[in-house]
């Protein structure tokens, strides 16, 4: 008998066996492991770049050499990178039909179920496995209304390429970090949006990105672009089997909502627990607009996910809304940056951490306002909840206020789970994994009631599958 | 067998190694309504926690049987299954939860099987218009935010929902107004039958007014030092707890004002069966 199930109806069960199903199908073509000028060259050939394009790889290879690893934040000692193999390419084209799609690849998005979401409640949908997109697809008044949604390699010598060439890897360029520089040597697969001015898509787009290759790296890159008084919703989930090599992710998402428009992104990443999760995202904001991160990591071994919001013009506006869920060997290091740069802008920070069976959580966080955005807004707020004694939470609130008028809030709460409210549960007949359930996932509301709703399912039905067993 | 429903025997508990109840006996059966009087401190929470099974106290010797079941040992959960509720004195706060999905839920747990929503939300409104509650305390979250009243009211709908063998209630009258204090009253004499029983922790005879007790018991230093009537109950509310006596006449409690010392002799002169 479980508590949930009657909480949310007609989304089936979710254990995580559906994410470790391993697609037993041999990659079509896959570098060597590690890295040199040599391998960068032959993924660029593999994938026909365009000249500017494999230019940019080897400058990033150059980068990438010369870049010491991060000094900060969690041990990346386990991840051996010379052992990370950093393209493969599924056997398969990229498809807009699923019949299309080789039957062992669709197997898996099946069971993860892409195609019926995409069937009932999304306007399009990507679908990366390992290093390529292998389908793709946006319902037909969608593209009619010039919605562009398709994958980064046609985007990159399509219709849009001047459009890509001018944005990709602006925001974030191959020189602020070591795995940014890595990204631009090797990256592959992704999404490229375009939403026309005053295009408002009232439902979603989606993308899953699958990385089913023992040892091997992902480096998708998202590049979505919102003109004037544009709406759109994108949603990406991200998944692996577990392997006990460790995997990478170090995807690239860049973000430019312009003038009046609104961009919302939600996440929901629970990679396998061997993965290192080293993720970049970035926004840049015009006057006037907004950009809304839901995000929940519930994967990876290792995990640090900052996503940053560039608030350019006046009276832009972003919140973000987070949820981080580190079990036993995991330690996730997430949080969200924001710089005001116009006058008036807004920032609202809200995150909720769990931990339980030794896993760590550290909240990082990085408001800067500059001297010129006069009567900006920012608030941060984390809450941490440990449920056992062996776990770990850390707060880092970093502020940097260049400005004396700007309206600054901060607030940090970490505690452990009550015993008292345990009992209090438990005395009206749940059992003991019942109750902490029902006391997490409380906890995790305010998040999940922002995410869509078959996605705050899955997230509940994680934290169940986390809490059963757990030692109290 | 029949009869008996609560069998406590020697109960021994302590907590955080201080000794709190001290080899305490307390038999309530079938169709019973009992009344826990005592002074502050005198193990009467202790009590109502550990025939519940909070983690917070530790089962030292004795046991506990529940209709024919030992259940000493038993976690919560089981206790509840089988019939077992406590109402708290202050009910914990659980966030994102409503109170409504809490119950249907925790009503689930207890039956076994999960009850039909638009039946179960029904039944429960009709419920909380007997307590007084404003329908919107179904959809918010559980016990978050409620008043001192509405979280007691909270309980005793929980009683109600869950409708139990044995109900437990700690002090579910402080903090509620006199009007409230009738409100809950009825409730509880609504939820009482031939087939379940009441033990109710209290000091104030608000509560027990109309209600059939059928025994007081006054717990003194971790035991039950007398039992006796709802007589008891008008004897504590005259004279406060010097009323109650050992075999010599002499106080086994000081009064609240200090009027007379423990072991000391005071008038009127004892009265049978262990009070005046």
């Amino acid at each position: 008998m479980n508590a949930f199930d009657q909480e949310k109806t007609q989304i089936d069960d979710v254990d995580r066996s559906m994410y470790e199903q391993k697609g037993t199908m041999a990659p079509k073509f896959e570098v060597a492991s590690g890295l040199t000028p040599e391998i960068i060259e032959t993924i660029s050939r593999e994938k026909n770049d365009p000249d500017w394009m494999r230019e940019f790889r080897l400058k990033s290879l150059e980068t990438y050499k010369n870049t010491p690893l991060p000094s900060w934040g969690p041990s990346l000692d386990g991840l051996d990178i010379d052992n990370i193999v950093t393209y493969v390419r599924p056997d398969s084209n990229m498809e807009a039909s699923w019949d299309d799609v080789p039957d062992e690849i669709k197997d898996t998005f099946e069971k993860l179920g892409i195609p019926e979401a995409e069937r009932t409640s999304l306007a399009g949908v990507g679908a990366q496995y390992d290093s390529e997109v292998v389908y793709h697809n946006v319902r037909e008044e969608v593209a009619a209304q010039g919605v562009v949604y398709t994958d980064m390699e046609s985007a990159l010598t399509g219709e849009y390429a001047d459009l890509v060439k001018k944005h990709f890897m602006k925001l974030i360029p191959p020189t602020d970090h070591k795995f940014a520089a890595l990204h631009g040597a090797v990256w592959s697969g992704g999404s490229f949006v375009y939403v026309p001015a005053g295009v408002k898509l009232d439902i979603p787009l989606q993308s899953y990105f699958r990385l089913n290759a023992k040892g091997a790296g992902q480096f998708e890159h998202t590049l979505i672009i919102v003109e004037k008084d544009a709406y759109l919703h994108f949603i990406e989930g991200c998944s692996a089997p577990k392997y006990n090599v460790a995997n990478l992710h170090a995807g690239a998402v860049e973000l430019y909502v312009a003038e009046g428009a609104r961009l919302r992104y939600s996440t929901i990443e629970n990679w396998s627990k061997n993965m290192y999760n080293l993720n970049t995202k970035r926004a840049v904001v015009e006057k006037g607009g907004a950009i809304e991160w839901v995000s929940g990591s519930f994967g990876s071994h290792t995990g640090c996910l900052y996503p940053m919001s560039i608030l350019k013009g006046d009276d832009a506006r972003m919140e973000f809304t987070g949820i981080t869920f580190a079990g036993n060997g995991q330690e996730l290091d997430t949080g969200a940056k924001v710089a005001h740069v116009g006058a008036n802008t807004s920032s609202r920070i809200s995150t909720k951490s769990i931990s339980k069976d030794g896993g760590s959580s550290t909240f990082r966080s990085s408001v800067t306002v500059a001297p010129g955005a006069h009567g900006s807004k920012a608030s941060v707020s984390c809450e941490s909840l440990m449920l056992d004694s062996e776990s770990r939470a850390d707060t880092l609130p970093a502020m940097d206020i260049r400005n004396d008028d700007a309206d600054i809030g901060h607030e940090a709460k970490i505690g452990r789970i009550s015993e008292q409210a345990i009992f209090y549960l438990m005395s009206r007949g749940l059992s003991e994994d019942d109750a902490k359930a029902m006391i997490v996932s409380g906890f995790a509301e305010p998040i999940s009631k922002e995410l869509p709703l078959e996605y705050a399912v899955e997230m509940n039905n994680l934290i169940r599958l986390e809490m059963k067993g757990s030692i109290g | 067998m029949a009869q008996n429903l609560l069998q406590v025997t020697n109960l021994k508990v302590s907590a955080d190694e201080k000794v709190i109840l001290e080899g305490l006996d307390l038999t309530v059966n079938k169709g019973e309504t009992h009344v826990l009087m005592g002074q502050n401190g005198a193990g009467k929470s202790t009590l109502g926690a550990a025939i519940m099974g909070s983690p917070a106290f530790t089962v030292e010797a004795g046991e506990i049987l529940f209709d024919g079941q030992d259940i000493t040992h038993q976690s919560p959960d089981v206790r509840a299954k089988a019939g077992v509720f406590l109402s708290f004195q202050t009910p914990e706060e659980v966030p994102g939860i409503t109170l409504e999905n809490f119950l249907r839920v925790a009503k689930g747990a207890v039956t076994g099987e999960p009850p039909r929503i638009l039946p179960f939300r029904k039944a429960l409104s009709a419920e909380m218009e007997e307590l007084q509650m404003a329908p919107e305390y179904a959809k918010r979250d559980l016990n978050v935010g409620f008043s001192g009243g509405e979280r007691k009211k909270s309980e005793v709908l929980q009683m109600l929902t869950l409708n139990p063998k044995l109900a437990i209630l700690d002090e579910t009258d402080s903090g509620l107004d006199v009007d409230a204090v009738r409100t809950v009253a009825r409730g509880v004499r609504e939820f009482r039958t031939d087939e379940n029983a009441l033990l109710i922790i209290t000091h104030n005879a608000k509560l027990l007014e109309g209600m059939q007790i059928d025994k007081v018991h006054v717990l003194v230093g971790g035991k039950i030092a007398t039992t006796g009537g709802p007589e008891l109950v008008d004897l504590i509310t005259k004279h406060g707890f010097c009323a109650i006596v050992d075999e010599n006449g002499k106080c086994l409690m000081s009064g609240e004002d200090g009027g007379c010392a423990v072991g000391e002799v005071c008038e009127p002169a004892a009265m049978p069966g262990g009070a005046r």
